[in-house]
């Protein structure tokens, strides 16, 4: 079924369509980028393919490849009950990459291209509101790419300064276990203020 | 009265047991009334929050434990219950909830996440809540068993009771098997380990 849409795309498109592939019912589509929206609108608007909802929308890095970004869209047509996936590749080597926005097809296309855009750095051009959804705004760099180092923390309040803060016991020796809990008398105090 | 005996409260009844009279140290009798009314704040951020539904719930029941009332502001609670992961993003908020939290306060890690960020070692999560305030009370767990958070529970509340107001750190990870002389207690062994 959705061979034939692929076949479809590939009649109105012909080369923009880099590359289809096609497992067990689960159709691919790989588009230049500048047809992204085109080919996206073509079949969201086109009667035979009727995709009227997209599912998903994300990113995924390849660091070796050029270019180094393939965004990938999950379309479903309610109506009809197919899939598509359509990807497109954008992206040079230091990760600087654009894309058209599908806020205009699709308006769930927003928060899921806040989410790209938050974890991966692409841009959406024609976004009406491209910032950060998930992490704070003074975050540096974006965490989904394969080169953000995996041990790079960003806190926004300062850590505690406190000697060996990983080492303490939090239990004295006969501490920890039901049997050793209640033989522990407290500090010896003379005075009878409240220990606080 | 009757828990005061066993307890590490210094309790002696001059007439015998019975009597109508009891004389203790003043700072001991407060601790008794503070760790039997621990007004709590849950901050309760991901899925240690079922479980810590099911503590509260009658089954296990923490109210037995004089931890009834939650109290929604952190002006009027003792104990603040960090339950579940806390984020970058968040840490501001649980460092401004505990500020605003007047003395004597305490403050329990339900879960592993809140104690030292389990799994979550990653560009977006805290690693434990003792990076930003100090807890007194760790209860390990993805999530813990109700038992286990009563026992932690138990152990604020002695805790409490020693006037002992040192905020309790992470254990370091040892292995007692190698370091036998560690005071850890030994697990028993049934028959001989294969390996």
């Amino acid at each position: 079924m959705a061979q034939l849409l692929i076949d479809l795309v590939k009649q109105q498109f012909g080369v923009a369509v880099l590359e289809t592939h096609s497992l067990r019912g689960d159709e691919t589509l790989t588009v230049e980028p500048n047809a992204w929206l085109a080919v996206c609108r073509f079949l969201r608007d086109t009667p035979r393919a009727d995709m009227n909802m997209l599912t998903d929308l994300t990113a995924v890095d390849y660091p070796d490849r050029e270019p180094r970004f393939e965004i990938v869209a999950h379309l479903v047509s309610l109506a009809k009950g197919h899939r598509l996936r359509v990807k497109t590749r954008v992206g040079d080597e230091e990760g600087d990459a654009e894309v058209d926005s599908l806020c205009e097809l699709w308006a769930g296309a927003n928060w899921l291209e806040r989410e790209c855009f938050d974890m991966f750095g692409v841009r959406f051009t024609g976004h009406p509101d491209l910032r950060r959804i998930l992490l704070y705004p003074e975050f540096e760099g974006y965490p989904l790419r394969k080169d953000f180092p995996a041990d790079r923390i960003q806190p926004l309040v300062p850590y505690r300064d406190v000697p060996n803060i990983d080492k303490l016991s939090p239990f004295g020796r006969d501490e920890g276990m039901s049997f050793g809990r209640q033989t522990h008398s407290g500090p010896e105090t003379d005075d009878d203020s409240p220990v606080n | 009265m009757g828990e005061l005996k066993k307890t590490t409260t210094q309790v002696m009844e001059p007439g015998g047991p019975g009597e109508s009279f009891a004389t203790t140290r003043f700072a001991s009798i407060l601790a008794w009334a503070q760790k039997y009314s621990l007004f709590m704040n849950p901050f309760v951020t991901a899925c240690c929050g079922m479980e810590f539904m099911a503590v509260s719930s009658p089954r296990y029941d923490f109210s037995r434990f004089g931890s009834e009332a939650p109290r929604f502001s952190p002006r009027q609670s003792d104990l603040l219950w960090v339950v579940g992961t806390i984020t970058q993003r968040q840490a501001p908020v649980l460092k401004r909830i505990y500020e605003q939290m007047a003395e004597p306060k305490w403050v329990l890690a339900f879960g592993t996440c809140a104690s030292c960020g389990g799994f979550y070692d990653n560009y977006a999560c805290v690693a434990g809540i003792d990076k930003i305030i100090p807890c007194d009370v760790y209860v390990p767990g993805c999530p813990p068993r109700p038992e286990a958070v009563l026992d932690g529970l138990m152990l604020l509340q002695d805790k409490i009771q020693r006037g002992d107001r040192t905020p309790a750190i992470v254990k370091p990870r040892q292995d007692p098997v190698a370091e036998p002389n560690m005071g850890l207690v030994q697990l028993r062994r049934s028959r001989p380990s294969i390996v």
